[in-house]
């Protein structure tokens, strides 16, 4: 998960931004590559039951807005548990996972997910 | 500025009626209310979010113009968009238009036909309104992103199933009494908690529904008013605010930020307090933005809002009338058009027409419309004439 950090306030943002939406005009061309561990806690999370179509086989699944440890927030699925084994402040880290695919000969596309640690 | 006409369309599964034929019917009743003719129209404001996808149909603006039977006269005519808050938005480019001297006489419309597709379509286009590329990517839906909302609320400050379900029970109790809602039936707490689960903890009588309709306000300068009718309703204030679209930068979830700025604006711009409210309509998509609605609008402190319905508090007869129509909940939420009808129900209120809903002694109105997870809020507030 690559974003970006202000080298002026240090705040560090997912995606990345080419302003610092604090700083402003004054962090232009400061803003600098940053690598986010891929670690942080859970802030909320809620499981879906009705979801949208390209999702239905995935149901019921686990949506959360983590918390990096580095700061900025993100929101993914939580995997590889069950449902009710996650809440806020559960741990997790980013792991690479299938997002979806544009139609059954189309491109697949890749993105994170997270997974109890 | 005056608002000297309104009208609407009943709220609801409309098959009877196409997109075309509900704007019609709402803009009719408002120019008959208003007692103007199609040639004093000197221009248009149409909300709609997102017809291209529902009805395959773009260029709202002419559409309306032209089947109101005003293509004769030329009138310029705009369609305006920011999500769920199309409504309030046309209204407010409606007042600038007047306000900059250049219209005198103008006719906003919001109208959305959303029961022509199925739901999982229905679905995405609504979700639409949140981050494509950064929630709806990830298998958010717009329903997961208030649950996420909900259970940061509940964390934080205690919230409760029984609170939610209690918005859900005092909207339809009120939608009972409203013979343009969608749901004219009261409910039970224990229907809200057992209705099917969409994303924990929102249960289905959680969720505003799909709904089909339109509505309709005309106005003019306050002084131009007085032509027109001896009951104008006078917006006091329009405001607006905006914040990011993603739920996760927004610095807290348990707030909507631009409710809380655009609500400042508009006390601001009417030099009022919310203690002067005497009813109001917020937008309550899901019973939890209800209950943060009251908190941000500052009719309630923080923590405080979500014991205002299960207390009586945001009933008809309560400290603060909140939803008098039904709100979102059970008068229908047609995306487009909810501004506007908001609108329509605080300008009964004003004129005591509002039958059985009617608060007592309603002077100060307020409405609160929502584009997206608060990405856009749009305040106004309306005053009985003198």
């Amino acid at each position: 998960m690559i974003g970006v950090r202000c080298g002026v306030c240090e705040k560090t943002y997912f995606p990345p931004r080419m302003i610092c939406p604090d700083c402003g005009r004054v962090s232009i061309e400061k803003m600098e590559r940053f690598k986010f561990s891929g670690k942080g806690t859970v802030y909320s999370t809620t499981v879906v039951h009705e979801a949208h179509e390209q999702f239905e086989m995935q149901k019921p699944y686990v949506i959360a807005l983590v918390e990096l440890d580095e700061g900025a927030r993100v929101l993914g699925q939580i995997i590889n548990c069950e449902p009710n084994e996650v809440e806020i402040g559960t741990e997790v880290k980013s792991t690479l996972r299938k997002l979806g695919e544009e139609g059954r000969s189309g491109i697949i596309y890749y993105g994170y997910k997270f997974v109890k640690i | 500025m005056a608002i000297i006409g309104a009208g609407m369309t009943e709220f609801g599964e409309l098959w009877d009626y196409s997109f075309r034929e509900m704007g019609i019917r709402a803009g009719l009743e408002a120019l008959n209310d208003a007692n103007i003719s199609s040639e004093q129209i000197d221009a248009m404001f149409v909300g709609n979010m997102s017809a291209g996808r529902f009805i395959d149909q773009e260029h709202v603006g002419a559409l309306i113009a032209d089947y109101a039977g005003l293509a004769h006269t030329n009138v310029p005519s705009t369609r305006v968009e920011s999500g769920g808050a199309s409504g309030a938005l046309a209204l407010r480019q409606a007042y600038f238009s007047v306000a900059s001297g250049i219209h005198d006489i103008v006719v906003v419309g919001g109208a959305e036909k959303m029961t022509d597709i199925g739901d999982a379509e229905m679905r995405s286009i609504q979700s639409a309104a949140a981050d494509q590329e950064w929630e709806t990517v990830f298998g958010a839906t717009f329903a997961s992103l208030f649950a996420l909302m909900t259970v940061r609320h509940m964390h934080e400050y205690g919230t409760t199933r029984e609170e939610l379900s209690a918005v859900a029970v005092k909207n339809h109790r009120h939608g009972a009494l409203n013979p343009r809602a969608q749901f004219r039936r009261e409910i039970k707490p224990e229907m809200v908690e057992k209705s099917p689960i969409v994303s924990s903890p929102l249960r289905m009588l959680d969720c505003s529904p799909v709904s089909d309709g339109a509505a309709a306000v005309v106005i003019c300068t306050s002084e131009m008013a007085k032509q027109f009718t001896d009951q104008p309703v006078e917006i006091l204030a329009t405001a607006q605010a905006s914040d990011t679209l993603a739920l996760h930068q927004r610095k807290s979830i348990t707030e909507m930020l631009a409710t809380k700025v655009a609500a400042r604006r508009a006390f601001d711009m009417a030099k009022m307090q919310p203690k002067n409210v005497d009813v109001a309509e917020v937008h309550d998509n899901f019973t939890i933005t209800e209950i943060m609605a009251i908190e941000d609008l500052g009719f309630f402190p923080k923590g405080e809002g979500r014991k205002a319905a299960i207390e009586g508090k945001t009933a008809i007869d309560g400290e603060i009338a909140i939803n008098s129509s039904g709100g979102l909940k059970a008068r229908g939420d047609p995306l487009g058009a909810t501004g506007v009808a908001q609108i329509v129900e605080i300008i009964q209120q004003l004129r005591g027409n509002a039958d059985k809903r009617q608060v007592a002694d309603a002077k100060v109105g307020l409405t609160h419309n929502v584009g997206g997870t608060g990405a856009s809020v749009i305040v106004h507030i309306l005053g009985a004439g003198p």
